[in-house]
């Protein structure tokens, strides 16, 4: 299938492309640029003026309901809805129903999804047994079924003895430990921020130092073991410091915060919002600002979406109990395109944070605008608005604290390997 | 307009008059709030009544309260003598559908049972809704429906009529 | 952006009665005017007066609480209602029907008033966003949230044996951390406009942040009651009397326990209060709890008005 898009500004960030350019794709590549290579016919004419044209977008985070939580979602209508949005590839984190522990279930899991023909998937293994922190898990075999990376989701954080060995191990094939930091000891009790708020409403708090104390043993294991680490969830600038300072050390590792610990705080809960009931809590407007200082300095290297369906039921439920997380895969773009605009940040940049940095973390080779290269494009509109409700999310999941509120910046065309896999049927007859 | 209302003064001289013959040792004067507490303190006074005054507020009575709420300017009802076998009058400002005067006597049967209950009033409006009727009224009166007659009190004591159109809604009061 | 008060109907009348929290001044005191007209029914030959007659009030205890229970109950029978009594452990729920199932079913019996009491934080507010539009719902203490009636009848004590508010100097001692009764006395108090709010415990009792709730801390007894003029002892529950909060109730009551001596340091005049059920020698001392301060005991007579003012006002006011 031969593909012209049209008079999109592309926006590349991995070769630093912003220019208003034709990008022709032929069988998955891209085989022109700017000029029409010779002979060229294009089956398919997109009109992208007005759109900006940008690699297809990657999201660290993604839960799919599947295996074990189908009755929250599966993975066909998660896949549709990430397309839906222009991402394009995404992670996704171990803490599954059996958890990722097991090859055969990572080889499932893939075939699943190859044989949707849809976003791609690429699991995140166990770093320990049934990711209870103890043994650890085979990873030279999960990384030989798929995984990419090895993570002990939302699941709890070892003791730094186990860590330790967990770290040695996977840096001596070369594999990346991403840990969510939070210190079980000091935050597993907690539903909230532990502050203001949660002294208000009674709600057991969950202390920055949780998060601090836990980067803290992190990072100086990973100095001692050379382990190749990614930070998971951010949620508090206390912690953006400390990976600054690891950084400039030049200790290995990255960093991520998810869109609603980039907009939201501990305020928002209202009184006792389930919506906003999500890992990490909601923080303070300070810490708030620390995560977004952190982006502007790479200190935090990316956004993801931290993308949990929740069913209605199981947000139906005194704070405490009802299930945390929120639907957000839809709302990468919108919220990525909002701060940018709150905080004056060149799109170019904005867009490094869901495209190319992730890709770095994931170990990934780049994806770049040029040709020759096989890249998966988003085109969206950048100033389209719209709601986001019942109807207009298309996650199984409709558990979003943006919900019923009006956003700007929707995807309109999603083409991975070089197949048009989502377009906005309202833009496309216009 | 407040020139044709009867001087409430005048009135209250009126009622105490009426009552005297009926007033014994065993009389209780119950006024019922608030113009009636007003008008049966007086006439507690003039007649010499030995027993406490007791006062009621009907709020926790009437009959309007699903639709209305509560009243907002609601006051204890007060009550110091054993109204079991006593020979009860209670008094009011104005009586017009009975609804009040109706309340009233259910929330002196709750303190006790009385020997007898009777009725005074300054002003009867005359629409009633209820089979009440006073044994004392000071004077007849006819008013327009959406009128609403009320006793207020002045500065230097002295109690006066006013008449204003209903719908004027009570505003809450911190006390 | 603070989202709209959930107790308040589009007029702004109190339609549920959640959290003292964002109340207007004027909703508490027309609370506490109500209940000095109640008190008088209730020593009365017939205490029972019309009100709710007709009117089903359903005592929905998710945490069993006799005491509680019992003061809502004689509240509703006192307004005429009729009232029935659900403890539903929340064992047996985990077992059988969802909390908003319970409700429904409760709703389609044509209950007018829910009376909820849950061991979380905000449980009676997702009760009162799914209810049917025409019941109150009453929180009769949530977690470590709110407990408002109790909150209020403590405010109404005060102002019996104060007279005002203005000017008061009012210290809560004791594990505050925990207490969903010193969140709603506090946002009370503040709300009523007294002087100061004195929070006196050790930092492991206090919550975090305690002092953006309008109050100032004291680790010191002997500071902290320094002219006081009300001192509100808090109950300190059995678990958090050894361990990671406190090394033992007798350090406890050493250091922090109502004595006489103590005491010596507030006002002459001061009034000591407890939400009970009082441990002696741990919070307070028997010399105190039965003293000439103390108005424990009014505080549970006050109470039962207290609960009835809040009943007749909420459903007074549908429609």
């Amino acid at each position: 299938m031969k593909i012209q898009v049209k008079g999109g500004r592309v926006l590349d960030p991995a070769s630093g492309t912003d220019s208003i350019q034709d990008v022709f794709v032929s069988d998955g590549s891209i085989i022109g640029f700017a000029n029409s290579p010779d002979g060229f016919i294009a089956d398919r004419l997109i009109d992208a003026s007005g759109l900006i044209v940008c690699p297809g977008l990657v999201d660290v985070s993604v839960r799919l309901g599947e295996p074990g939580k189908e009755y929250t979602a599966t993975l066909e209508k998660e896949l549709n809805a990430a397309v839906a949005s222009g991402v394009t590839t995404m992670a996704c984190p171990p803490d599954t129903t059996p958890c990722l522990d097991e090859p055969g279930l990572v080889k499932m899991l893939r075939n699943r999804a190859t044989a949707l023909d849809a976003a791609k998937i690429l699991p995140l293994g166990a770093l320990t047994k049934s990711l209870q922190g103890r043994n650890l898990a085979e990873m030279v075999e999960l990384s030989r079924a798929g995984c990419v990376a090895f993570s002990q989701g939302d699941g709890i954080l070892p003791e730094p003895a186990v860590l330790r060995k967990a770290m040695e191990y996977a840096s001596t094939f070369g594999f990346s430990v991403w840990l969510r930091p939070q210190e079980n000891s000091l935050g597993s009790m907690g539903v909230a921020h532990e502050g203001e708020v949660s002294s208000r409403l009674g709600l057991t708090g969950v202390p920055v130092l949780a998060e601090t104390v836990a980067v803290s043993v992190i990072l100086m294991l990973a100095k001692e073991t050379e382990a190749n680490v990614h930070l998971c969830r951010l949620s508090s600038a206390a912690a953006v410091n400390l990976v600054r300072n690891a950084k400039k050390e030049s200790v290995k590792v990255t960093a991520d915060i998810s869109v609603n610990n980039l907009h939201l705080s501990e305020v928002d809960i209202g009184f006792f919002d389930t919506n906003y009931r999500v890992t990490p809590p909601l923080r303070g407007v300070r810490d708030r600002a620390g995560l977004r200082d952190g982006l502007v300095d790479d200190s935090v290297d990316l956004i993801c979406s931290n993308h949990v369906p929740v069913t209605y039921d199981d947000k139906n439920l005194p704070f405490a109990e009802a299930v945390p997380g929120s639907s957000s895969v839809e709302l990468l773009l919108p919220m990525v395109l909002r701060w940018a605009e709150q905080e004056k940040i060149p799109l170019i940049k904005a867009l490094q944070k869901i495209t190319s940095n992730p890709r770095r973390v994931l170990g990934l080779p780049d994806q770049k605008i040029e040709i020759g290269e096989k890249t998966d494009l988003c085109i969206f509109d950048p100033d389209l608005p719209w709601v986001v409700d019942q109807t207009s999310i298309l996650s199984d999941g409709k558990n979003t604290p943006f919900i019923n509120s009006e956003v700007v910046g929707r995807n309109i065309y999603t083409i991975i390997d070089g197949k048009i896999l989502f377009e906005d049927s309202n833009r496309a007859e216009r | 307009m407040n020139s044709k209302l009867p001087d409430a003064e005048v009135l209250i001289s009126q009622l105490a008059k009426e009552m005297k013959p009926y007033v014994s040792a065993n009389t209780g004067l119950i006024g019922i709030h608030t113009g009636g507490v007003w008008v049966a303190s007086r006439i507690h006074k003039i007649l010499g009544i030995s027993l406490p005054l007791g006062e009621i507020d009907v709020s926790f009575y009437r009959d309007d309260y699903s639709k209305r709420g509560l009243n907002h300017t609601v006051r204890p009802s007060s009550i110091s003598f054993d109204v079991e076998n006593k020979e009860i009058i209670l008094i009011d400002d104005v009586l017009n559908s009975g609804r009040t005067a109706r309340a009233a006597i259910n929330e002196v049967f709750d303190h006790g049972r009385p020997n007898r209950v009777l009725l005074g009033i300054l002003l009867d409006r005359g629409e009633r809704q209820l089979p009440i009727r006073a044994n004392f009224t000071a004077k007849n009166i006819s008013v327009e429906k959406h009128k609403k007659i009320s006793l207020e009190q002045k500065n230097d004591g002295l109690l006066t009529f006013s008449i204003r159109t209903e719908n004027e809604k009570n505003e809450p009061t911190a006390r | 952006m603070r989202k709209m008060n959930p107790q308040l109907d589009r007029h702004g009348h109190l339609h549920h009665f959640l959290t003292t929290e964002y109340l207007p001044k004027d909703i508490l005191l027309h609370i506490l005017n109500v209940a000095e007209s109640f008190l008088p029914v209730n020593k009365r030959e017939v205490k029972k007066v019309p009100l709710l007659r007709g009117k089903t009030v359903f005592n929905l205890f998710f945490e069993a609480s006799t005491r509680t229970r019992t003061t809502f109950e004689i509240a509703a029978k006192r307004l005429s209602a009729d009232v029935i009594n659900v403890n539903i452990s929340t064992s047996a729920q985990v077992k059988g029907e969802s909390l908003l199932d319970t409700v429904s079913n409760l709703s389609a019996m044509h209950a007018d008033m829910f009376v909820v009491r849950h061991a979380e934080s905000g449980a009676p507010f997702l009760i009162a966003k799914h209810a049917a539009p025409h019941i109150h719902v009453i929180n009769a203490g949530d977690g470590s949230h709110a407990h408002p009636t109790q909150a209020l009848l403590d405010m109404y004590t005060i102002r019996h044996f104060k007279k005002k508010f203005e000017g008061l100097q009012v210290a809560i001692v004791g594990d505050v951390k925990n207490s969903r009764v010193a969140r709603s006395q506090i946002h009370a108090l503040n709300i009523l406009g007294v002087n100061e709010i004195r929070v006196i415990a050790p930092k492991t009792l206090l919550p975090i942040a305690v002092e953006k709730l309008g109050v100032s801390v004291y680790h010191d007894m002997e500071q902290g009651l320094k002219d006081a003029d009300v001192v509100i002892m808090l109950r300190l529950q059995k678990e958090r009397m050894k361990g990671i909060y406190l090394p033992s109730s007798q350090e406890f009551y050493n250091t922090y326990g109502l004595t006489p001596s103590k005491l010596s340091a507030a006002k002459s005049d001061v009034i000591v209060m407890h939400p009970g059920p009082i441990n002696r020698g741990v919070e307070i001392d028997s010399f105190v709890a039965d003293g000439n301060s103390s108005v424990i005991l009014p505080q549970v007579t006050f109470g039962i008005a207290v609960r009835m003012a809040v009943m007749s006002i909420l459903t007074g006011q549908s429609k």
